[in-house]
This record gives C-alpha cells, sequence and structure tokens, in this order.
C-alpha cells in the first residue's frame, strides 16, 4: 500500500516537475521580453517545452496573482515628454495615513502613492507620491488644487523634482523613479 | 555606463508619428492574451500585423521604449526591494553617481532637489540581500544611506499618455 502511494507520489512529482521546470524557463525568458513575431506564445512555447495554450494559460495566472504586475510596453517617460517628474513626500500623522492614502489613490495625476517609513529626525516624511508631468509649472498647480481639495494645508510636505536620470533600466517591474 | 553618457541620452524628445503614438497609448495597458496578440491589437488600431510589429522593434531600438512584455513585480518574486536615499556634497555627486551605478542592483538613479539629493532603487534576487548592499554602497562611497522600503502600497498607475 505504502509503496503505491509512493508510486503514485513519485509519477506526481515527475508530472510536476516537467512543467514546473516549463514554467521556470518560460518566466527566464519572458524577463527578457515578449517575442516579436506574429505568435509570440507560441516562440515561448517552442523554447520553453511548454504548449502554446500552456503559456497563455500560465501569464494570465501570473497576472491574476500580481506576479506579473503590468504586461505590455515600458515606455523612457523622459522621451515621451515627460520631463517634469515631482516625487511629493508628506508628513501625514499615524492615524490619517489610512484615509489620505486612498484618497490620493483616486487623484487621477498620482501614478504612484506609497507609504515609507519615516527616517527622523532627517526625514520626517511618511507617504511618497509621484507626479509625472509635462512641465513643472503645470505639476505645481496639480499639487496646489491637491492641497486645497483635501484640506492638506497644515501637512508638512516637500516637492522633489528629479532633474537627472543616471539610470533607468531593468526587465524587472520597480515601480518607482 | 559612464554619467555623462546617460545624462546625455535622455535629452532628445521623440517625435512620434500618429501610429507610434496610438501603439504606445494602447500598449501600455497590456497585450491581448490570445494567440494573435499583434494582429488583435493591429484591428483594434487600424494597422497592419506588420506595422505593429515592425512598430514596436523600431520604437525598442530607439530607445522610446525601454522594453516590451510582462514586468514581473520584483517584490512579489521574493526578491529585494527598496527605495533608498543620500546626501552627497555637490563636489563628491559625480563620483558617488559612479560608484553608486557600478552596483548591479541599482535600478534607478535619480538626482532629486532636495537636501537627500541622490535616490535609487534597490532590487536584490533575496530580501536579505538589500541589508547587505545598503551597508556595501554605505562602505564603498562613505556616506550613510537611508534606506525607505515600501510599507504599503496605495496606488500605482503608471500610464504616460503621448
Amino acid at each position: 500500500m505504502s509503496q503505491l502511494i509512493s508510486a503514485d507520489r513519485l509519477a506526481l512529482d515527475a508530472a510536476t516537475s516537467t512543467s514546473a521546470w516549463g514554467l521556470l524557463r518560460l518566466r527566464q525568458q519572458l524577463e527578457q521580453g515578449l517575442p516579436l513575431v506574429p505568435r509570440p506564445y507560441l516562440a515561448l512555447a517552442e523554447r520553453t517545452g511548454l504548449s502554446e495554450q500552456e503559456v497563455i494559460n500560465a501569464i494570465t495566472q501570473w497576472q491574476n496573482d500580481g506576479l506579473i504586475k503590468r504586461f505590455g510596453l515600458v515606455v523612457k517617460h523622459r522621451t515621451l515628454g515627460y520631463t517634469a517628474n515631482a516625487m511629493v513626500v508628506w508628513n501625514i500623522p499615524d492615524e490619517q495615513i489610512q484615509a489620505l492614502g486612498k484618497a490620493m489613490a483616486d487623484v487621477p495625476f498620482i501614478t504612484l502613492c506609497y507609504q515609507r517609513p519615516r527616517r527622523l529626525p532627517d526625514w520626517p516624511y511618511n507617504l511618497f507620491c509621484m507626479i509625472h508631468g509635462t512641465n513643472r509649472e503645470r505639476v505645481l498647480t496639480q499639487l496646489d488644487s491637491l492641497i486645497a481639495d483635501h484640506s492638506l494645508q497644515h501637512i508638512q510636505h516637500s516637492v522633489l523634482f528629479s532633474n537627472k536620470a543616471y539610470r533607468q533600466r531593468g526587465g524587472r517591474y520597480v515601480n518607482h523613479d | 555606463m559612464s554619467t555623462t553618457t546617460e545624462s546625455r541620452r535622455q535629452a532628445p524628445i521623440a517625435d512620434l508619428n500618429p501610429a507610434e503614438k496610438a501603439l504606445i497609448n494602447r500598449l501600455q495597458h497590456g497585450l491581448p492574451l490570445v494567440r494573435q496578440p499583434y494582429a488583435a491589437v493591429a484591428e483594434e488600431l487600424d494597422l497592419s500585423e506588420q506595422q505593429v510589429l515592425d512598430t514596436v522593434g523600431k520604437l525598442l531600438a530607439e530607445g522610446v521604449l525601454t522594453r516590451f512584455g510582462p514586468m514581473f513585480h520584483a517584490g512579489e518574486l521574493g526578491g529585494g526591494l527598496t527605495l533608498a536615499a543620500m546626501r552627497i556634497p555637490e563636489a563628491d555627486f559625480e563620483r558617488v553617481t559612479e560608484q553608486v551605478n557600478s552596483f548591479d542592483e541599482v535600478a534607478h538613479n535619480y538626482r532629486r532637489e532636495h537636501d537627500l539629493n541622490m535616490w535609487f532603487v534597490l532590487a536584490t534576487e533575496t530580501q536579505a540581500a538589500i541589508a547587505n548592499t545598503v551597508s556595501a554602497i554605505e562602505d564603498t562611497t562613505g556616506y550613510p544611506v537611508y534606506n525607505m522600503p515600501k510599507e504599503q502600497e496605495f496606488h500605482v498607475h503608471l500610464h504616460f499618455p503621448v
């Protein structure tokens, strides 16, 4: 009986490990980008030993699980004219951070919004929002309206425009710039 | 990659034709998971499949696009990810930039207008490697690193209409 179980388990492991190996290869292939051929999922299938449908299913699953954060193209936003890139940081009282974080998430011109730890005494800010714009004046006007709309006048904040990108790269999505 | 080359490279703003703009806007929202995804997008935009393939290839070659395909969420893959900042005096800025960028773990590095003037993202294979990398950068540069990992994500909406 126990032999039967372990034989079954071996067979199962063999089946799973084949596909796990294929999935690992698929993940590695995908980090290099999607092939620019009419049937890219088929091309990936040929490189990984999976079927075209298995490739499509795996990508669907990874998207649903949040492992793949986005699927499409990654732009060099500066090259597209988004040269005014402001990191707006706020010192939000801890008891208000949930409400304000959620409120800012609904603001259309905010591209990213994260809570991060303060580093006292040098850095009192705990909420980080990115605004990517085509010019500074417009970004600052958007910020003024944000402050007025959400009554943030009494919240300490700072605006850190970036003036040089020394490096922007990566096959992995790191969600910040 | 030298600092000067990097900063020079970012200067020109791409001159895009209507098909390129339409594709950039469309593909920032993803690619359909069907057997012939480029043909599907081509039909939506009234282009040919070959035009879609050629245009994406051209934009990648020209550096307008960084990459095309699924982006894995580094944190979800079990790796480490953090945002870090440093306060670097002007006279030392160039040297420290080169030192920091020599670390493979540095994914983005931006100069920002603040007392903390150097901001970069660290992406490592394991969570534990973040602390080691932070220490190594401090040892190499001689300046402290302020490590500010994400505690909560409220919003990600990184789309850039053209």
